[in-house]
């Protein structure tokens, strides 16, 4: 599953976009968001999901189970 | 939250009505002044005080630094940091960040290009803005990039403005080379603890290097990063000022031990603020109920941290986005659209030669002071009082007790008269006609004072002032604050020799939450 950005409970802060190993989230819409194309969950590049580490309110960036979850290319 | 007041701008032509800008000066709302004749007691005081040479040229124009300087200098923070890579249990990001200058709460965030504009045309409109900082509303240094293209753009296009940032300290180390290339000569670090036992109760997590860390860990890392970032600074001859936020039980004695560290790592000023905290707020303090510490306990713990160490007692915790003299706010003058429309030509010569005028008014004040204070030569007492002064600025006792969102307080004795900080209070008077309630606000928040200075006050506000021990004092209107509480103290002191009136020590007195708000 790739992330996703609870709309109602962004801040705009800005912190995910810079985290961000794969440039996923951008500004859309008034908040951030995530393409799910892009996102890796950060497997492969770090030991957590830096966007849910970083983000200054909790259960903001959660997994989005319209989407399959990723699977690191073997 | 501050909201505009009702100043006109002035447009800086080739030829400057100088009476006109004094005018202007004169009009703002000032806030803190400066110390006795003894140590100053934030900064600086209106002379070079116990500072060495190098330090006070950097800091007596510099109104968030200097007591005195903020009378005369003006400020602006742009918001173009948002991000941020700690937590704090007195902040809550979703409803902006209460304390701490306020500074995750902010109207609009802007780029860098936005604000190097902006600085640019508030610098033009208002001569006295001479310092720009970047606090927020998250960490400036969570926020490089941004942060430093904000300052090289100023740096190009109007170099004689000041360029300061204020952090957590969490990533300082790693950016201190930058600090230093774009001529940043002022940081703020806000350091809440220097044990990490402490800290966990402080800060919930950390994100550092890709982790998110929570707890003591967490604690113990940000605080070497802090102390650590502190020395590099001071080590390059930056200057560092130390934030604290006063947390009653937690921190509050801890503080002592916080001063020791930052002054043994060459930190210049040192900031104790009382912590904001209100179940609105949404943050974890304000909804658990910890409280702020009282005006006594916050002067207290002041008072005992003020050894070698230079204490800052006007911070007005300002938001991320002030623009103005402390204590006032003009930012909506400078919204983004109205900031893109404005042509702006940035005239350095007519900037100097406000400041030049704005020098030699400094000067007469220093003046007017020592020469009372020589009147107090001889005099040995232990009587120390405290006392309210209602001010617009330039260091006069100029505002009618009603009108007066704050107070300034200044502690009086033979040594002189020292400002030891600022209280906030609502309107009192508000068209025209008194509210006994809003009355019983200011006296709870002077109620350690022996009088209020005034330029003007009503004759029922006066009785209940007398009342309750608190003389209101209208004979020095429009005239300098310290030379005329020197002058009332010497009186005082008469009287208390010749059996008149009976010395008595007042009690202690609230500290009203919130940033001071002007109203329109």
């Amino acid at each position: 599953m790739a992330y996703k950005i609870v709309a109602s409970q962004c801040t705009n802060c800005t912190a995910c976009e810079a985290e961000c190993p794969n440039e996923a989230i951008s500004e859309g819409g008034g908040t951030f968001v995530i393409d799910p194309a892009k996102c890796t969950e950060c497997i492969g590049h770090f030991d957590s999901p830096q966007c849910v580490a970083v983000c200054p309110v909790d259960d903001t960036c959660v997994l989005d189970p319209a989407h399959p979850r990723y699977r690191q290319a073997s | 939250m501050d909201t505009p007041v009702e100043h006109e701008a002035t447009h800086v032509e080739s030829t400057v009505d100088m009476d006109a800008v004094m005018q202007q000066m004169a009009e703002h709302k000032g806030c803190g002044t400066s110390g006795g004749n003894s140590k100053p007691s934030c900064g600086s005081s209106a002379g070079q005080g116990d500072m060495p040479p190098e330090i006070w040229e950097k800091v007596k124009n510099h109104p968030c630094y200097s007591e005195e300087a903020h009378h005369h200098y003006a400020r602006m923070h742009v918001a173009v940091a948002p991000a941020c890579n700690i937590q704090c249990n007195y902040c809550n990001r979703k409803y902006d960040c209460a304390n701490e200058s306020r500074p995750g709460v902010v109207s609009e965030r802007l780029t860098p290009e936005q604000a190097a504009k902006k600085v640019v045309a508030v610098a033009s409109t208002i001569p006295q803005m001479t310092v720009l900082g970047i606090a927020g509303p998250g960490d400036p240094l969570a926020n490089p990039a941004k942060t430093f293209k904000t300052f090289e753009l100023i740096s190009q296009t109007a170099p004689d403005i000041k360029l300061c940032l204020s952090t957590n300290g969490l990533t300082l180390p790693d950016h201190i080379d930058e600090i230093a290339k774009y001529n940043v000569d002022h940081v703020t670090i806000t350091i809440n603890m220097v044990d990490p036992e402490v800290g966990a109760q402080i800060y919930p997590w950390i994100f550092y290097k890709h982790k998110r860390y929570t707890g003591v860990e967490a604690a113990k890392i940000l605080s070497e990063r802090q102390l650590q970032g502190l020395e590099m600074l001071t080590e390059r001859g930056i200057l560092c000022k130390i934030n604290s936020v006063m947390i009653p039980g937690i921190n509050d004695h801890h503080l002592v031990e916080v001063n020791k560290a930052v002054k043994s790592r060459g930190a210049f000023l040192h900031n104790i603020m009382p912590l904001i905290s209100a179940p609105e707020h949404g943050t974890v303090f304000g909804l658990n109920g910890q409280r702020g510490p009282s005006a006594q306990e916050l002067k207290a713990l002041q008072d005992n941290c003020e050894g070698e160490m230079n204490m800052m007692r006007h911070c007005r915790q300002c938001r991320a986005d002030a623009v103005g003299l402390l204590g006032e706010d003009r930012s909506a003058e400078f919204t983004t659209d109205k900031i893109m429309e404005m042509e702006v030509d940035y005239d350095l010569s007519t900037r100097q030669a406000y400041q030049a005028k704005v020098e030699e008014e400094r000067q007469a004040k220093v003046a007017a002071r020592q020469e009372e204070l020589e009147t107090l030569a001889g005099q040995t007492s232990d009587i120390k009082v405290l006392v309210a002064v209602a001010t617009k600025g330039s260091g006069l006792i100029n505002e009618h007790f009603g009108h007066a969102k704050e107070f300034q307080i200044y502690e009086l004795s033979t040594a002189g008269a020292k400002f030891v900080g600022h209280r906030r209070v609502d309107l009192y008077c508000q068209g025209g006609f008194g509210d006994e309630d809003a009355l019983e606000t200011v006296i709870r928040a002077i109620n350690d004072c022996h009088a209020v200075f005034v330029a003007k006050i009503g004759g029922c506000p006066k009785a209940d002032l007398k009342a309750q021990g608190i003389d209101p004092v209208d004979a020095y209107a429009h005239e300098y604050i310290e030379k005329s509480a020197i002058a009332w103290f010497r009186d005082y002191l008469g009287k208390v020799a010749s059996g008149e009136i009976v010395h008595v020590v007042h009690g202690d007195a609230e500290i009203r939450q919130g940033a001071l708000i002007s109203v329109a």
